[in-house]
């Protein structure tokens, strides 16, 4: 059984402007995926809507299941999903700093969910921050603990963010843009730790990110969005040597591979979607090179000739397609 | 790319500092920003300044268009001395240079439109007579891939990238022989980078634009770029032809950057030794060599002291006492880890 399983998520705004639209997708227990889209293609409100912690008013969940290890937590109370958030579903962002308390010491904050969590006494709970701090590769954790989040460096305080989410030892991690923010030394260094911590803790992840190249180096399968839609999802090798959606070809021909040589760069012409002026049918149609009429109504998702896990939303599928799903 | 030999920007040992309090009875300190650089930028080429958030690389290219107070060293702009120089002379560095900044909204007026921004540029520099300003920014708005009815579009009525194209629009619109463009993609869509950097281009080729490209992203620089420099905590650490730069670099610093690159191929994974640590604080900058604390090949000689010489060899320079003989390489970084970093 998938440790998670989500079957046609759908979150609206207002009366019908599906922000995220019949989304579906699955997870294995220590399975890492890469989330991918650009700006405003639903990654961030699809994770946001699996916490059912929804950003904003008018925004609510108005279709789907989300089966966490088989139980579906949108049906859950108030009371019941507070336990599953933190506990079993962690979550850090791009931001560390507007995420972790200004006037709590980093060692209180890892201490207060193992104390909320496990009933650990005082002296229990800062011994296991003491552990987790350690984990997570921050340098004196011993000193560290004491700190507030200030006093760390960028690339410190994510490691103490990972840490917190760490904590209640939830089963998947989802990670919104962890390292956009940091340098691209400090970068390789966070995902290095959560590859590590993946192998060493058997965690889910789902990583959401706009760069192809972090997904390519660290993820198991991609799920690529654009619109609000899942237009295409599969084993990262399959997804990156062969797409099946026109929209994820013209991502990788984007890449500024840095062997690229010197040129002109592939793009994609047109801007992405904006929520209140949604394409009709394919929502990739107006920027694509092979829409035809038959784009006007939305395709469904398709799996490709010889896979059974690699499928594509798209009524001109890359290579042809064969066998037809619901 | 063939260029003049007669830069059009240089900076000399320039230097800019920042005074920042102490706390209340301790004594002021000040922050060196941008410590001894040596820059020059060639009319019609692409100089890539690249370098981790704190190194200086704004502040470099803020000092060069005289935006920030220079505390030592000088600016010459086609030979002229700008800094402490003639009004004039500022003024005619006004009228050739522009900059395009990384927040395409931040940096157009919320409550005019984007025709009206540009006409505003036009009217002050009095670049075309005042009855043919409308005509000239249908043609700018052109120039960059805009439709001429966009000119009534206020900034929040379009996206990212048509915003950064209009910003682009308003920097051109003085005709100027050098644009300084700072981390001017970073901010936008990966679909959409490639749209303004293909813009970049384009326009360098049309009117000779000399540009200063400074970014994080090293794969979008090592396509536009003809030269790079990087910095590295106030100081360019390495200065040299784009492809030599990637291929074969004589920093370890910058052989750890472009090895950090995350490649979209898996079967190419990231180096096993990464670079630990992180930058530290401009403001207490560790004696010798700045990067001595991470560097996985630091000798004794590079933890004190003054920082290591530029050493030049053709046109690739470099600031690090390792000497590349024979076929020594810090390509790929193999020496070192996180640990061995850490302990030093």
């Amino acid at each position: 059984m998938s440790l998670l399983k989500v079957n046609h998520l759908t979150v609206t705004r207002g009366e019908d402007i599906a922000l995220v639209d019949n989304v579906s997708l699955s997870l294995e227990a220590g399975e890492m995926l890469g989330l991918v889209g650009e700006s405003g293609s639903g990654k961030t409100v699809t994770c946001r809507a699996l916490m059912r912690l929804l950003p904003g008013a008018g925004l609510q969940i108005t279709g789907g299941e989300v089966l966490l290890g088989g139980r579906d937590i949108l049906s859950l109370s108030e009371g019941q999903m507070s336990a599953v958030r933190g506990r079993e579903i962690g979550m850090i962002f791009q931001n560390p700093s507007s995420h972790l308390n200004p006037v709590m010491t980093i060692g209180e904050q890892i201490a207060e969910s193992r104390r909320l969590h496990f009933g650990a006494n005082r002296r229990q709970a800062r011994e296991d921050a003491l552990a987790l701090l350690r984990q997570v590769g921050v340098p004196d954790p011993q000193n560290r603990l004491n700190n507030y989040p200030h006093e760390f460096s960028g690339g410190m305080r994510q490691r103490a963010m990972i840490a917190v989410a760490l904590a209640p030892e939830p089963t998947l991690l989802i990670a919104d843009e962890p390292t956009t923010a940091l340098d691209v030394t400090v970068q390789m260094q966070i995902l290095r730790l959560l590859g590590d911590l993946r192998a060493e803790l058997g965690l889910a992840v789902i990583m959401i990110t706009h760069d192809l190249g972090i997904v390519a180096q660290t993820c198991d399968r991609i799920a690529v969005m654009y619109g609000g839609r899942l237009c295409e999802v599969g084993d990262k090798r399959e997804v990156l040597a062969e797409p099946l959606h026109p929209y994820t070809r013209g991502l990788i021909d984007c890449q500024p591979v840095s062997e690229g040589g010197q040129g002109r760069l592939t793009t994609i012409d047109g801007q992405p979607p904006v929520a209140d002026h949604f394409p009709s049918g394919c929502r990739f149609h107006p920027r694509c090179g092979s829409a035809d009429e038959a784009c006007l109504d939305q395709p469904l998702l398709r799996y490709g000739r010889d896979s059974h896990s690699h499928a594509a939303a798209c009524h001109h599928l890359l290579p042809t397609l064969i066998r037809r799903e619901g | 790319m063939a260029h003049s030999n007669w830069p059009l920007l240089e900076a000399d040992n320039l230097s800019v500092t920042f005074p920042v309090s102490g706390g209340l009875w301790q004594a002021k300190k000040v922050v060196h920003a941008v410590n001894q650089v040596t820059i020059q930028i060639y009319p019609g080429e692409t100089l890539g300044l690249v370098g981790e958030s704190g190194s200086g690389k704004s502040t470099l290219g803020r000092a060069l268009l005289q935006l920030e107070r220079v505390a030592t060293g000088e600016v010459r702009f086609e030979g002229l001395r700008i800094t402490h120089g003639l009004t004039s002379d500022i003024a005619r560095l006004r009228q050739q240079s522009a900059m395009i900044f990384q927040d395409p909204f931040a940096s157009l007026n919320p409550r005019q439109t984007v025709g009206e921004s540009i006409a505003e540029v036009l009217r002050v520099h009095q670049k075309v007579p005042r009855a043919q300003v409308a005509q000239r920014v249908a043609e700018l708005l052109t120039l960059v891939g805009l439709r001429t009815q966009q000119a009534s579009a206020k900034p929040s009525q379009l996206s990212g990238g048509q915003c950064q194209r209009a910003g682009i629009a308003r920097a051109l619109a003085i005709e100027p022989r050098l644009i300084v463009a700072d981390e001017c993609v970073a901010a936008l869509d990966v679909s959409i980078q490639g749209q303004i950097v293909n813009l970049l281009m384009d326009l360098r080729e049309k009117m000779g634009l000399a540009i200063l490209f400074i970014a994080h992203d090293l794969a979008i620089v090592r396509r536009l770029c003809d030269r790079v420099a990087v910095m590295y905590l106030g100081r360019i650490v390495e200065e040299g032809p784009t492809e030599a730069l990637f291929t074969r670099p004589l920093h370890p610093y910058t052989a750890a950057l472009v090895s950090a690159i995350p490649e979209i191929d898996p079967d190419k994974p990231l180096p096993k030794n990464v670079l630990g640590g992180e930058p530290p604080s401009p403001i207490a900058v560790p004696p010798g060599c700045a990067f001595h604390p991470r560097c996985p090949y630091a000798q004794v000689q590079c933890r004190t002291g003054e920082p290591p010489l530029t050493r030049q060899i053709a046109n690739h320079a470099y600031a690090c006492v390792l000497n590349h003989e024979g076929d020594e390489t810090v390509f790929p970084l193999i020496r070192g880890s996180i640990d061995e970093a850490q302990a030093c």
